[in-house]
């Protein structure tokens, strides 16, 4: 088994060149995507070097409120980032509140779940361990929730008079809204799912690569990763379902009416 | 049989009737004086307050869908979310006889997609008469009908109150509340009153 092999800044500098001949092909035929595409490289290098530097410091530092502060960072950009993606969104704090609950209570439970029951680091929050599944989890869980909940208002926005349809034929508000449900639902799964079935076959996903480039047994590696894809087909599912029937619970009312007037107007 | 008294929405009311078993009451006014709203009111889609009461128990005292059932709302334009039309009937032995009433014997095996707005006016009303309600509410039932369908659709009307349900309706056509002997009442800015109090309005 070979050992790391450690990169200088110099090996960076030469990997970006076909990035650089993209952005010179780019400027030469005319594209108008140089700007974009180095603006965005510069964000990314920016962005990851300084994620570099904070978590190597929270790693140094070794405490448990480190370790929730950047936790609760990332939930905060993930909270932001479910608001961002829905077209229509739930009125007053519930539209920020309602999927980033449902994201957080689901991908906090997971977590702690794997931390205290499988992987028992020592201390359990160890943020070597803590951070990167957090995160892993985190972020597919909000895209989870975030297409389920688009697809949930769209689908009743679109569909209000297919909605009342039932509820005039005497259905309960959940009779009324289940194909909207499920259509929410199976946009929400979507990513999971396909990632499950494609997982291995195309492109190895990132973590097992990771693993497996710093020397580590691939049986070894491909144990850690179906762990992680469990771990968050779990999360996703919770969270997606949790905010879906939230919503629904939210955008009804106990005398069975669909109540569009607490989606937000744009 | 169905008693409102002080019904409002924002845009509506207030508004006070009185629905007697087995009658026809008509309502005519010009677009946007709150017509379909009131209807939508009545069936409790909106939010609205006021004293409903059907044979004498008050509408709050009953879950809405069991209200609902009663009080049955037909929309102008109806919904429908399945693509076949089969999917959208309980199939009760004397549906197809319904469907033939209306000129549609063979419509449950269609798809939704190519059905015309009158077919599907045609439709929701049968589907909204398997309820068995005590009242129905209509919404401009017979507005995209060739003359001959509207006579059938009429006929059942008819049937129904025979049975003894009450129905409300809201028309365009001058003469429709005479041709069914309904008590004609006018709406203007979310009111109702027994005669129209402009030109203009029909």
């Amino acid at each position: 088994m070979s050992g790391y092999q450690a990169l200088t800044y110099w090996d960076l500098v030469a990997a970006s060149i076909f990035l650089v001949l993209n952005a010179v092909f780019s400027i030469a035929l005319n594209l108008g995507l140089a700007r974009t595409l180095i603006v965005s490289a510069l964000r990314m290098t920016v962005q990851l070097v300084l994620v570099g530097l904070i978590l190597k410091a929270i790693f140094f530092a070794g405490s448990l409120w480190w370790t929730l502060l950047a936790a609760t960072v990332m939930a905060a950009f993930a909270a932001r980032e479910i608001r961002a993606r829905q077209k229509r969104r739930l009125d007053g704090l519930l539209g920020v509140g309602l999927g980033a609950g449902a994201m957080l209570l689901a991908g906090s439970l997971v977590t702690l779940y794997a931390l205290a029951g499988l992987i028992r680091p020592e201390p359990v929050w160890q943020p070597q361990y803590a951070l990167p599944l957090f995160g892993m989890i985190l972020g597919n869980t909000m895209t989870g929730v975030s297409l389920g909940l688009d697809t949930l208002h769209t689908a009743l926005a679109q569909g209000k008079r297919d909605v009342e349809a039932r509820l005039l034929l005497g259905g309960t508000r959940w009779e009324a809204t289940r194909p909207a449900l499920r259509q929410a639902l199976r946009s929400g799964f979507t990513p999971i799912i396909n990632a499950m079935a494609a997982t291995g076959v195309v492109s190895l996903p990132g973590m097992m690569t990771g693993q497996i480039l710093s020397g580590i047994d691939p049986r070894e590696a491909v144990k850690y990763q179906l762990m992680i894809m469990f771990l968050l087909g779990g999360a996703t599912g919770l969270g997606v379902l949790g905010a879906t029937f939230a919503s629904i619970w939210r955008l009804t009312d106990t005398r069975h009416r669909l109540r569009l007037d607490r989606l937000e107007k744009r | 049989m169905l008693t409102i008294e002080n019904l409002r929405t924002p845009l509506v009311g207030p508004v006070d009737l009185d629905l007697e078993k087995g009658s026809f009451t008509a309502i005519s006014g010009p677009s946007g004086a709150g017509k379909s709203l009131l209807l939508r009111a009545i069936a409790d889609l909106d939010l609205n307050s006021g004293m409903l009461t059907l044979e004498g128990t008050e509408r709050e005292k009953m879950p809405a869908p069991v209200w609902r059932r009663q009080v049955a709302f037909v929309p102008a334009e109806s919904g429908w979310w399945a693509e076949d039309v089969r999917d959208h009937f309980t199939e009760t032995p004397d549906l197809g006889k319904q469907l033939e009433a209306v000129g549609l014997k063979d419509a449950l095996s269609w798809q939704v997609s190519r059905l015309s707005t009158g077919e599907r006016q045609r439709l929701a009303l049968i589907r909204a008469l398997q309820l068995g309600p005590k009242v129905l509410l209509l919404d401009e039932p017979t507005s995209a009908l060739d003359p001959p369908s509207v006579a059938r659709v009429e006929m059942l009307m008819k049937d129904c109150t025979a049975r003894g349900c009450a129905i409300l309706f809201v028309t365009h056509d001058p003469d429709q509340p005479d041709r069914l002997g309904a008590r004609h009442l006018y709406m203007e800015s979310g009111r109702l009153s027994a005669s129209p109090s402009r030109q203009d309005a029909p």
